[in-house]
C-alpha cells in the first residue's frame, strides 16, 4: 500500500501504545466545574445566567457574540455560584461560570429532533451553532462559520482529520475506533450541508486497526474514500492533510475552502453527531490523559469545566520535580502551571511527564539547515528568528513570519536549541499589534 | 478532590515541548570522529611525525580559541563545544608532512583569530576557520606549504612530487592505485581516497553532512574534465587524476560541507557546489597553481550570503509572482 503525504517534516516517537488500546471510559464530574465563556479566538460569549440560577445539564449559558465566537453550555446540573474572570489553560483570564454540582445530571429538555437527513443545510448550520461546536483538534475554530464557506468558494471535497499526528494523544484513535459509523454519520451530514461530492478519511499509517474499520465500512461507498498516510508530523495540519490527500496546496494565507475543500476533525465529527442525533450540545470531550508520570493512563470522556486537578487525581498522577503539564500534544501542546485550570473543549490531552533533563543549551546557530529541510512551509526558521530577534519584523513578514503554523518541526530539529518558534511568535504577535493600530489611526 | 501537592511547579515553557536531541557537540564530534581514519591513514603513511603535526595544530586552535572566549569574557564551555578542535583536526590534516613546528602553530593561530573569532565566534564566520589558516601558510610560506615527502620515506629529506604537481610542472602521469590507497606525495589527510570516503559514510550514516555538497562538486569536476579530457585527450589529465588527486574529495567530503560556511537553502547548496567544482577544474587547468581546492572553497564561502538570499525557496503555497 503507498501511502500519501507531504514534503518535509519530521518523525518524532509517537508514544501512542501507553493508551491507544484504552476504551473511553467517562469520569465522573466533581463539585465544581468552571466554564470559560470564552475557549478559542475571537470573543466570549455573552453569559446567559445569573449567580444563585439553577441551571441543567446542556443549558445554554453563554450566547456567541460576532461572528468568531461560540455558544457554551452547563455541562453538570447545579447552582451558579460565581461569574467572574479567571485564568485558563491559554494563559489569560477570561470570564468563567462556576457551577456548583447537585449530581443529578438533570437534563435540560431539547427542542424535538428531526432525523438529520431530513435537515436543510441552514438547520444544520444552525444546529452545529446552537450547540456550541468547535474544532476539537486543538484550533477549537467555531464549526459553523467553516460549515458556511464563501459562495464564491464552493466546496466540493470534504476531508476528515484523523490523522493525530501529535505524540502520545489516541482520543481521535479511540473515538474512531469505538464510535466510527456515528463519525460517518457526522461526515455524511457535513457533505451535504456544505453540497461537497467526496469524503476522504486521513489516516496515518500508525492506526491499522482504524484503516482496517474504514476500508471495511466505506466498502460500496464511491462518496467516500480513505487515504492511509505517512505517520509524519505535522500530517495532520490541514495544509499537509489538503496536500498530501488532493495534491491541492492551500495559497499562501488561504483557507481550505480557496482549493474547494473542509477540514473537519474527528472528534468534531463526533460532536456533531451528538447534537443532531442526542440534541446534545457540546458539554463533554475524550481527553487523552497520559505520560510517564500518569500511573492510569487512558482516554477519558470528560465534562467541560472539570479541573486538571480532578482529572489528574482520577488518573493516579504522580506528583514529583521536574515535571512539565501539558494541554494538547508535546508539538504544539500549551504547557500549564497550575492545576486549577478547567478542561475546555481544546482540550484533547493532558501529558504530565518528566523533563528529558537533557534540554539542550541555547548556543549560536550554526548553519546547519535542518530547520529549512524540516519546515512543511518551506520557510526559513533560523532567518525569521534572526529577524525578528533583531526586531526588523517588515523583514520577517517578507521572508513568510505569518506562513508559519508554529508546528514546531524547527525547534524539534534545531541542535543549537534556539526557541525558533518563540521567535516566531513574538514576530506574530508584534505584526498584528503593529497591524491594529495602523487601522485605529485612520 | 483538592490534593494540594498536584500544585506544584511545572516546567513551563513554549511549545515544542519535545526535542530530537541532537546537539552541536554532537555533531561536532561526530565529524571528528568521521576524521579519525584519515588521521590515523596520515599516521601510517608519513610516520609518527604527522602526530607532531596533529597535537600541534590541535594545541593551537585550542589555545587561541580559549585565548579569545577570555578576552571577549564568554562561557568558557563552548571550548568543549568540538568546533575548535575540527578545526585544529582539519588544518592539520590539510598541511604538508614535515612542516615546521612553527608554521603549524601560526596556522592554527591564524585559522582561529582570524578564520573565526574575529567575525563573533562559532557561526558567525563567513569563511572556513581552517582553509583562512591554510590560506595564510600558503601566502606566508608557499615553500614549505609545497615541499612533500614521499610517503613512507625512510629518510625524512626525501622529496617527491604530488600527483597533480608532477602532472602540471612535469606532465607525469600518476599512478591510480596509490591515489586511492594514499600512500602518496601530499598533505597529511588528504592521500587517501578510501579513508576519506569511510568518514564521509559516517557523516552521512549520522545525518551530519549533507551528501548533495561532494555529489555535485564531484560531478561537476568529473563532467568537466571528462569534456576537456576528451577534446585534449594528449594534454590534459584524465578526469580520474582530477578526481582522486590533490585535496579533491577531502575538501568536498569535510571542508566544503562546513555548515556554518554553506548555504542554508537548497538551491543555494547546489549552486555553491557546482561554483566549488568547476573552479577547482579551472584554477588546476588553467591557472598557476597545481590545485584550487582551498581557493574555490573560500572563493564559494564568501557568496554563500549571496546565495541564501537569492536562492530563497517558495513557501508552501505562495503565489508564483510573489516568489
Amino acid at each position: 500500500m503507498s501511502l500519501r503525504t507531504f514534503a518535509r517534516g519530521i518523525h518524532p516517537p509517537d508514544q501512542k501504545a501507553q493508551t491507544r488500546d484504552l476504551a473511553i471510559t467517562p469520569l465522573p464530574p466533581g463539585k465544581t466545574v468552571v466554564i470559560p465563556l470564552l475557549q478559542h479566538t475571537g470573543a466570549p460569549a455573552t453569559p446567559l445566567v445569573q449567580k444563585g440560577q439553577r441551571v441543567r445539564l446542556g443549558e445554554k449559558i453563554g450566547e456567541p457574540k460576532g461572528l468568531i465566537s461560540a455558544a457554551v453550555h452547563a455541562s453538570v446540573s447545579g447552582t451558579v455560584v460565581a461569574i467572574e474572570p479567571r485564568p485558563t489553560p491559554a494563559g489569560n483570564a477570561v470570564p468563567v461560570v462556576v457551577i456548583e454540582n447537585d449530581g443529578s445530571d438533570e437534563r435540560f429538555p431539547h427542542a424535538a429532533l428531526k432525523a438529520p437527513a431530513d435537515l436543510t443545510p441552514e438547520e444544520v448550520v444552525a444546529a452545529v451553532r446552537e450547540a456550541g461546536i468547535v474544532g476539537m483538534g486543538g484550533a477549537a475554530f467555531p464549526t459553523a462559520v467553516k460549515l458556511t464557506p464563501p459562495a464564491e468558494h464552493p466546496v466540493d471535497t470534504v476531508v476528515v482529520n484523523g490523522a493525530e499526528c501529535e505524540p502520545w494523544l489516541t482520543c481521535d484513535t479511540r473515538l474512531m475506533r469505538e464510535r466510527i459509523d456515528q463519525v460517518i454519520a457526522a461526515a455524511d451530514v457535513v457533505m451535504r450541508t456544505v453540497r461537497a461530492r467526496k469524503v476522504w478519511f486521513g489516516i496515518e499509517a500508525n492506526k491499522p486497526e482504524v484503516l482496517d474499520l474504514l476500508a471495511g465500512k466505506l466498502a460500496g461507498r464511491s462518496d467516500m474514500a480513505v487515504a492511509a498516510l505517512k505517520t509524519k508530523y505535522p500530517q495532520g495540519g490541514e495544509k499537509m492533510l489538503i496536500d498530501a490527500i488532493l495534491k491541492r496546496r492551500v495559497p499562501s494565507g488561504g483557507l481550505p475552502f480557496h482549493v474547494g475543500v473542509l477540514v473537519q476533525n474527528v472528534g468534531t465529527l463526533y460532536a456533531i453527531w451528538q447534537a443532531l442525533e442526542q440534541g446534545q450540545p457540546l458539554v463533554e470531550r475524550v481527553v487523552t490523559v497520559a505520560g510517564d508520570a500518569i500511573a492510569a493512563p487512558g482516554n477519558r470522556s470528560v465534562r467541560i469545566g472539570t479541573s486538571f486537578q480532578e482529572v489528574l487525581a482520577a488518573c493516579d498522577a504522580q506528583p514529583g520535580e521536574g515535571l512539565a503539564l501539558l494541554m494538547g500534544g508535546p508539538m504544539m501542546g500549551v504547557a500549564q502551571w497550575r492545576t486549577d485550570l478547567p478542561v475546555v473543549k481544546a482540550t484533547s490531552g493532558l501529558l504530565l511527564t518528566h523533563r528529558s533533563g537533557s534540554e539542550t543549551r541555547e548556543t549560536h546557530c550554526i548553519r546547519c539547515n535542518r530547520c529549512v529541510s524540516h519546515c512543511p512551509m518551506r520557510l526559513i526558521p533560523s532567518r525569521l528568528a534572526q529577524l525578528t530577534r533583531s526586531g526588523d519584523f517588515t523583514a520577517a513578514r517578507e521572508w513568510g513570519l505569518l506562513d508559519c503554523m508554529e508546528c514546531g518541526s524547527c525547534a524539534y530539529v534545531c541542535p543549537a536549541g534556539i526557541p525558533l518558534v518563540q521567535w516566531v511568535r513574538l514576530g506574530k504577535a508584534e505584526v498584528l499589534r503593529s497591524k491594529r493600530s495602523m487601522e485605529k489611526k485612520p | 478532590m483538592s490534593q494540594p501537592h498536584y500544585a506544584g511547579s511545572y516546567a513551563w515553557q513554549s511549545s515544542p515541548h519535545i526535542r530530537q536531541g541532537d546537539t552541536v557537540p554532537a555533531i561536532m564530534y561526530t565529524v571528528v570522529a568521521a576524521l579519525i581514519p584519515a588521521t590515523a591513514g596520515a599516521v601510517v603513511f608519513f610516520g609518527v611525525d604527522a602526530l607532531r603535526v596533529v597535537a600541534l595544530a590541535l594545541f593551537s586552535t585550542m589555545a587561541t580559541e580559549f585565548v579569545f572566549l577570555k578576552a571577549r569574557k564568554k562561557d568558557l564551555s563552548a571550548l568543549r563545544d568540538g568546533s575548535a578542535f575540527i578545526t585544529g583536526l582539519l588544518l592539520a590534516l590539510t598541511l604538508p608532512p614535515g612542516l615546521k613546528s612553527s608554521y603549524v602553530v601560526i596556522g592554527g593561530v591564524v585559522s582561529i583569530a582570524l578564520g573565526k573569532q574575529i567575525f563573533g565566534g562559532l557561526g558567525c564566520n563567513i569563511f572556513n576557520p581552517a582553509l583562512v589558516g591554510r590560506a595564510f601558510l600558503q601566502g606566508a610560506f608557499p615553500v614549505a606549504m609545497t615541499t612533500w615527502s614521499t610517503a613512507l620515506a625512510k629518510v625524512d629529506a626525501t622529496t617527491a612530487a604530488t600527483p597533480l604537481g608532477g602532472f602540471k610542472f612535469a606532465h607525469i602521469v600518476p599512478a591510480l592505485k596509490p591515489m586511492i590507497v594514499g600512500n602518496i606525495g601530499g598533505c597529511l589527510g588528504e592521500t587517501s581516497a578510501l579513508l576519506i570516503l569511510l568518514g564521509g559514510l559516517i557523516l552521512v550514516f549520522r545525518r551530519c553532512l549533507d551528501w548533495k555538497i561532494p555529489l555535485t562538486i564531484l560531478a561537476t569536476v568529473g563532467l568537466v574534465s571528462s569534456g576537456y579530457y576528451l577534446l585534449n585527450p594528449t594534454t590534459a589529465a584524465s578526469p580520474l587524476v582530477h578526481l582522486f588527486g590533490g585535496g579533491l574529495l577531502f575538501g568536498a567530503v569535510f571542508m566544503a560541507t562546513d555548515m556554518v560556511t554553506s548555504p542554508i537553502t537548497p538551491i543555494g547548496t547546489l549552486v555553491y557546489a557546482f561554483g566549488i567544482g568547476l573552479l577547482v577544474f579551472v584554477i588546476r587547468v588553467f591557472g598557476g597553481l597545481p590545485e584550487g581546492v582551498m581557493y574555490s572553497i573560500l572563493i564559494m564561502n564568501s557568496v554563500v550570503p549571496l546565495l541564501n538570499r537569492f536562492t530563497r525557496p517558495r513557501p508552501f503555497g505562495a503565489r508564483q509572482e510573489a516568489a
